[in-house]
């Protein structure tokens, strides 16, 4: 008797045990992307050619030593204080030429932002992680003031609008307008924090 | 009434697993998708500190990595316990990292070497002098953008 059936079906039961296996090979191997930072940029190394006098009330100066103690303005100050200072100096506003800003309007303080100058030392043992933690609160300062003015301008955060505006993804047009807006936000506070070669001692 | 109660009695129907496959699959393809393989294994401790105020790196070409970190368990008979620098898959001292640099950078693309990222990924217990010689050379050999890689978490955590 002939058979009528066609070609026996291939039991693909064990099919989802080879897709598991596959899943827990790309589940050991790979890692889920982390990468995330503080984006800074070194002074060049070669110095300006001319000489640009800055007046020490425009420079706040942050000190951390060996043992993670911060001299601000050479006034020993707890880390959790260092945002608030940090802030009050930018946009202290010494000369009235800006007008967003609310300072205090201290004459012994910056000038204005776009003078105001944080610089940064610290000593060869400091600890990677406190000097982490004050650069973090030091940017955090300016994105502080960034996101007020944003608030203020836009009605959203400098922050969002500038990760929007570096993200690829986003449509051409969209980033061709935050450009402006980023840059606009940008000049009002201009991140000016410099990092001094380490004390040796 | 007898529509209601004719039912088939006995056991309940084998639930079907013909779609099981295909969940995996599903699985699968988005572990494959947002996950990145190690490139490099580490021979150092790589506890990252926190930070608030984080950009994320957006392109992974455009990256130069450098680990510096305590060495590993099996590595502190020959290398010490004092952090050191790791560079690709081999341990290095700090003058070499600008030729590093300039290789790596040799490497990429005509139209990325201008844009290129240093990402420091540095151990928490680590102290700042190393840092402080490898951000010299790194103005040495003119990679100024540098990010120092951290995780995202409250930046106090650190001090503990």
């Amino acid at each position: 008797m002939p058979r009528r059936k066609g070609a026996p079906e291939v039991n693909a039961g064990s099919m989802a045990d080879i897709a598991f296996l596959l899943l827990i090979f790309f589940l050991v191997t790979t890692t889920i992307e982390t990468d995330a930072g503080l984006d800074r940029m070194l002074p060049p190394i070669e110095p300006p050619e001319t000489d640009v006098i800055i007046r020490q009330k425009n420079i706040f100066t942050v000190n951390i030593n060996k043992n993670g103690q911060l001299l601000v303005e050479d006034e020993l100050m707890n880390l959790k204080d260092l945002r608030k200072a940090a802030t009050a100096f930018l946009e202290n506003n010494a000369d009235g030429s800006c007008s967003y800003c609310k300072g205090r309007k201290d004459a012994a303080s910056s000038d204005n932002p776009t003078k105001a100058i944080i610089s940064l030392k610290n000593d060869r043992e400091t600890k990677y992680s406190t000097y982490i933690t004050v650069q973090n609160e030091l940017v955090g300062a300016y994105n502080d003031l960034r996101n007020r003015e944003a608030q203020r301008l836009f009605n959203r955060d400098f922050t969002e609008m500038e990760s929007e505006y570096l993200n690829p993804e986003t449509p051409t047009a969209t980033r061709d307008d935050l450009k402006d807006k980023v840059k606009r936000i940008q000049d009002m506070f201009p991140q000016k924090l410099s990092e001094a070669e380490t004390s040796t001692n | 009434m007898a529509k209601f109660t004719k039912k088939k009695d006995g056991d309940l129907p084998a639930v079907s697993t013909a779609s099981l496959p295909d969940i995996v699959f599903m699985l699968l393809f988005f572990f494959m998708t947002v996950t990145t393989m190690k490139d490099s294994s580490l021979l150092v401790e790589n506890t990252l500190p926190n930070a608030t105020e984080i950009k994320k790196l957006e392109k992974k070409d455009r990256v130069i990595y450098i680990y510096v970190g305590k060495p590993t368990q099996e590595y502190q008979s020959v290398f010490g316990t004092e952090p050191r620098i790791q560079l690709n898959d081999k341990f290095a001292n700090v003058d070499e990292v600008g030729s590093y640099i300039l290789a790596e950078r040799a490497k990429k693309p005509q139209e990325l070497q201008n844009v290129l990222t240093t990402a420091l990924k540095v151990d928490k217990n680590a102290n700042m002098g190393l840092i402080t010689d490898i951000k010299q050379q790194l103005r040495e050999v003119n990679a100024l953008k540098v990010n120092y890689t951290t995780y995202e978490g409250d930046a106090f955590n650190n001090l503990q």
